[in-house]
């Protein structure tokens, strides 16, 4: 019998087959290999961002310092990228007919497509985290680093606490990703829905710096891309990581769910 | 590899649609319709373009729900049950559509995977029995609007349906392609699998399908045995004769019908035995008859008869002639 599982492998199958996918990835991997080539070539550091000032002393620094610059526009964009056309594509080829006319129940082909959307983002954050490791290792080498409270941190714990705010980091990406699927089943465009997903996060970093509004910050979704700072506070701040757990489910249930009874009761009437 | 064990068969009637109707705002696409397609048949759905043939088809398939009203297949209903009423029923409406950026062999493979089966052998011959072996590693994005209808096919037979539903199968097919889908529609209903086809091709229809369905504004006009339909316009005769004007006058002494000149014919309608005594007659007053044809509607001329009286009473209900069902 054909599972959500069947479903996910097809998902994936095609995604390794659409030249969308390999911008995305490509972009995850350009960026470090770009930030570090800078790095080689000019002698500044970006000092006013956390970690800024550390990228020359140790290469677990820059990582940090792309998660922080991948949350303003690059992780929005890449993760919508496959999110917002994973169902709209669908409606575009005409091919919603096509695969509703199988054994395959509509909602286990929504949860191949959502796990199918996360995958792609989580691999995304991978590269994008290995990438930098690596160049930033080689450009600046595997040495200790300074936490946020000032402490010193030894280069193997320093590792696992980077590697630990890629984890954090996942949580809004993964509430980007149901944004993305939502806006994907409503506009059933997939530009439309690659362009709104990431107009939401832009508009929520605005939301975040108006005047009067300061209030509201820590419950927008784009505050959740720096919780991972908690584990470089000295004794670990764990506040921001937990509410970001929750923040996120608030972002990511409601969106999940709405796109999951669009897509199970939508007429297939076009195409 | 369709066994679907918790959805059991409870009615071996393939379609039956009762009171069928969707409505999109102030359209009514399909007002309700009934239809009942019976194991073995091939059924013809006919209509002009609009009428709601493929409304009803996305109906019968699940794709939209009926504003009211029931269909079901093989007594199960996809609005209730979802994907497990389409147990044994394969079939598309409008142009099959595929992943462009995938070959025709992988489009297959995912339907195939998506019915729960590894199907990798039955995918070869799917390919081959629509003659697209060679083309099955290139992309469906560089294939014909003809190679993706037998593609499309090729998808549906995967299922290995005990119904199959094709909207307009022929549409884009050179004549070469409309003569094989003939064929194959003809194979599979030799093989038991009943076939539930829209078409524009009248003629294919005549000689495809035992029954139809008439559909227009969304009605149904007719539904029944397509030789009763063609009855229902009854037959008449095409009459040359010597002295057409002296025929002329013998025929007002018979019960015939419709009698009329038409160039160097006379036409009229009339029971066989009537016929038979106006060609006496017309021999015993020296009126030689040259050719005497009988002539039944074609299915077309019935079909234009009912759509194109229904469009000039639109206003008015729509007159159903004597179902068969």
């Amino acid at each position: 019998m054909p599972t959500f599982l069947t479903a996910y492998r097809w998902e994936l199958r095609k995604l390794v087959s659409q030249k969308r996918t390999y911008l995305g990835l490509g972009a995850t991997m350009a960026v470090p290999l770009i930030f570090v080539a800078a790095l080689s070539l000019q002698s500044g550091s970006p000092n006013d961002v956390a970690f800024g000032k550390y990228v020359r002393e140790s290469g677990l620094a820059i990582p940090l310092v792309l998660l922080l610059f991948a949350s303003v526009w690059l992780f929005p964009l890449v993760t919508a990228l496959v999110a917002g056309d994973i169902i709209a594509s669908e409606h575009h080829n005409g091919t919603l007919k096509t695969i509703f006319t199988r054994s395959l129940d509509r909602g286990q082909i929504f949860v191949g497509k959502l796990l199918a959307a996360a995958t792609y983002a989580l691999l995304a954050l991978v590269l994008m985290g290995g990438v930098a490791l690596i160049a930033g290792t080689l450009k600046s080498g595997f040495h200790p680093l300074i936490s946020l409270s000032g402490t010193h941190v030894s280069a193997s714990h320093g590792l696992l606490l980077v590697l630990a705010s890629f984890a954090v980091y996942l949580m809004p990406t993964i509430a980007v990703v149901c944004i993305g699927l939502f806006l994907s089943a409503v506009t059933r465009n997939s530009a439309a829905a690659v362009v709104g997903t990431l107009m939401a996060a832009l508009l929520m970093q605005l939301i975040g710096i108006l005047p009067g509004l300061g209030g509201l910050e820590p419950y927008l979704l784009t505050t959740q891309f720096q919780a991972w700072q908690g584990f470089f506070q000295v004794p670990t701040d764990w506040l921001p990581i937990g509410r970001a757990a929750w923040v996120c489910a608030i972002y990511a249930v409601p969106m999940g769910v709405a796109a999951y009874l669009i897509f199970l009761r939508r007429d297939v009437a076009g195409g | 590899m369709n066994a679907e064990a918790s959805a059991p068969a409870r009615s071996d009637r393939p379609v039956e649609a009762r009171g069928l109707v969707k409505r999109y705002g102030h359209l009514l696409a399909v007002d309700n319709v009934d239809l009942t397609v019976e194991p073995g048949d091939v059924y013809g759905y006919l209509g002009p373009n609009g009428a709601g043939k493929t409304t009803s088809l996305r109906m019968l398939l699940g794709l939209i729900r009926p504003t009211s009203g029931t269909a079901q297949l093989f007594g199960r209903d996809p609005v209730i049950l979802g994907r497990r009423a389409l147990q044994g029923v394969a079939g598309f409406v409008e142009a099959p559509q595929f992943y462009p950026y995938l070959s025709g062999r992988k489009n297959l493979e995912l339907c195939a995977a998506y019915d729960g089966g590894d199907a990798r052998t039955l995918v070869a011959e799917m390919l081959e029995t629509v003659d697209l072996a060679d083309r099955g590693g290139d992309k469906v994005g560089n294939y014909s609007h003809g190679m993706k209808q037998r593609l499309g096919i090729a998808a549906a037979l995967l299922r290995r349906p005990r119904l199959l539903l094709l909207d307009e199968p022929n549409t884009g097919l050179d004549p070469a392609g409309m003569r094989d889908m003939k064929i194959l529609v003809r194979r599979l209903s030799a093989e038991g699998i009943t076939v539930m086809l829209s078409s524009h091709q009248m003629t294919d229809v005549e000689e495809l399908c035992n029954r139809v369905a008439i559909i227009n504004r969304g009605r149904i006009l007719y539904e029944g045995a397509v030789t009763e339909l063609k009855r229902s316009l009854g037959t008449w005769y095409r009459l040359r004769a010597s002295d057409l004007a002296q025929a002329l006058r013998l025929a007002e002494g018979f019960d015939l019908g419709d009698v009329a000149v038409e160039g160097d014919e006379l036409r009229f309608s009339g029971d066989e035995a009537v016929v038979e005594q106006f060609m006496i007659a017309l021999g015993r007053h020296d009126v030689g008859v040259r050719a005497l044809v009988p002539q039944q509607a074609t299915l077309e001329q019935v079909f234009f008869e009912l759509t194109e009286s229904d469009g000039a009473a639109a206003a008015e209900p729509a007159p159903v002639l004597e179902p068969v069902t």
